[in-house]
């Protein structure tokens, strides 16, 4: 006599993986890991206290926001697009002495950038994105990619075809030293802004 | 009506037999994908938009911190607080995180220590600023600042 097989209903089975795959639908959050990258100066008290770097006027880039979030640059109101902006500091980098008002070189150029405590978050992050556009579009010109291309591979050093495309966008000399490095610099806010 | 009953006689059934192949599939994908929140987050978080975004890289380098207005704000009141892990720190607290932190990670890893700030963009810098002269101090001096990616118009 034959016996019975057991048997599970398996009728309900798509109704409970249906209940499990809205669960993980409901509960997934897509990881937002993107941002602007920058690396602070180190700890006040590691600089030698009386060190005085004499820079000329011609090669600082000097932009100001006040704490009603007006921008100055170079001293005048600026009320342009941020795109505006990064075309001028890519002017400002790429002059090479030709306008004896602007940088000598792009090793020498530096951007400082300086705001009030009472800016807020979001227009210092809109003008920060502008100057470090203008420095990641030239070095994408120069490595001859994309600039969307030159955020991905800059984030990936290990990998040596990247290596060569990052030495090449900021021109890296023979000797190790960079022809244009990213001179930003963002000082501490000031207490009281008008 | 004898018309149409020939077109009736065709087959239109859907199989679904293989529904539940189909949708267990996609269950692993997303339980495959999930990455379940340890901390709830009790600082408003409306991150602010730019277009130079860089990914990070590793993440089990990085440590977070939000900085915003707390949601409750009868509670807490309304200046912006930083929230690390579930608590509210104060700016002075920050170089005891960072070290805890550190300890989490490999000892030859302990320097390549990110630090993601979710800010709100109503945020003043003033707080901000508080928090990188401690990172400083701390020597965690790599930051990003998380933001989204700004629809480009055209």
């Amino acid at each position: 006599m034959p016996r019975p097989v057991p048997e599970i209903p398996n009728a309900s089975m798509a109704d409970i993986a249906f209940l499990l795959l809205v669960f993980f639908l409901v509960t997934t959050t897509v990881a937002n890991d993107k941002g602007l990258s920058i690396l602070l100066p180190p700890p006040p008290e590691a600089l030698p206290p009386d060190m005085d770097i004499k820079i000329q006027e011609r090669n600082l880039f000097k932009i100001q926001v006040n704490s009603f979030d007006n921008v100055l640059v170079e001293g005048e109101p600026f009320t342009g697009s941020p795109d505006e902006l990064t075309e001028k500091i890519k002017k400002f980098i790429l002059n090479y002495g030709a306008d004896p008002s602007s940088s000598d070189n792009p090793e020498k150029a530096i951007v400082s950038y300086k705001t009030d405590r009472g800016t807020s978050h979001k227009k210092f992050i809109e003008i920060l994105d502008a100057i470090q556009a203008a420095y990641y579009q030239i070095y994408a010109e120069n490595a001859g990619v994309s600039v969307k291309k030159w955020l991905d591979l800059s984030s990936d050093l290990n990998d040596p075809e990247n290596r060569k495309l990052y030495d090449l966008g900021r021109k890296k000399r023979p000797d190790g030293t960079i022809e244009i490095p990213m001179n930003l610099s963002i000082a501490e806010p000031t207490k009281v802004g008008g | 009506m004898s018309k149409f009953k020939k077109k009736a006689a065709v087959k239109q059934d859907i199989p679904t037999s293989s529904m539940p192949d189909v949708v267990f599939m996609l269950l692993f994908f997303f339980m495959v994908t999930t990455v379940l929140r340890e901390t709830s987050i009790n600082v408003k978080q409306h991150l602010p938009e730019a277009t130079m975004l860089k990914k990070l890289a590793r993440k089990s380098l990085v440590a977070y911190m939000y900085i915003g207005e707390p949601k409750k704000t009868d509670q807490w009141g309304k200046e912006p607080k930083i929230q690390v892990n579930d608590v509210f720190i104060e700016p002075k607290d920050v170089i005891q995180w960072v070290n805890s932190e550190k300890a989490k990670l490999n000892e030859f890893e302990r320097d390549q220590l990110t630090v993601s700030m979710k800010v709100d963009s109503e945020v003043k810098r003033g707080i901000i600023a508080d928090v990188e002269t401690e990172l400083r101090k701390a020597n965690a001096r790599l930051l990003l600042y998380s933001t989204q990616q700004r629809r480009v118009e055209n």
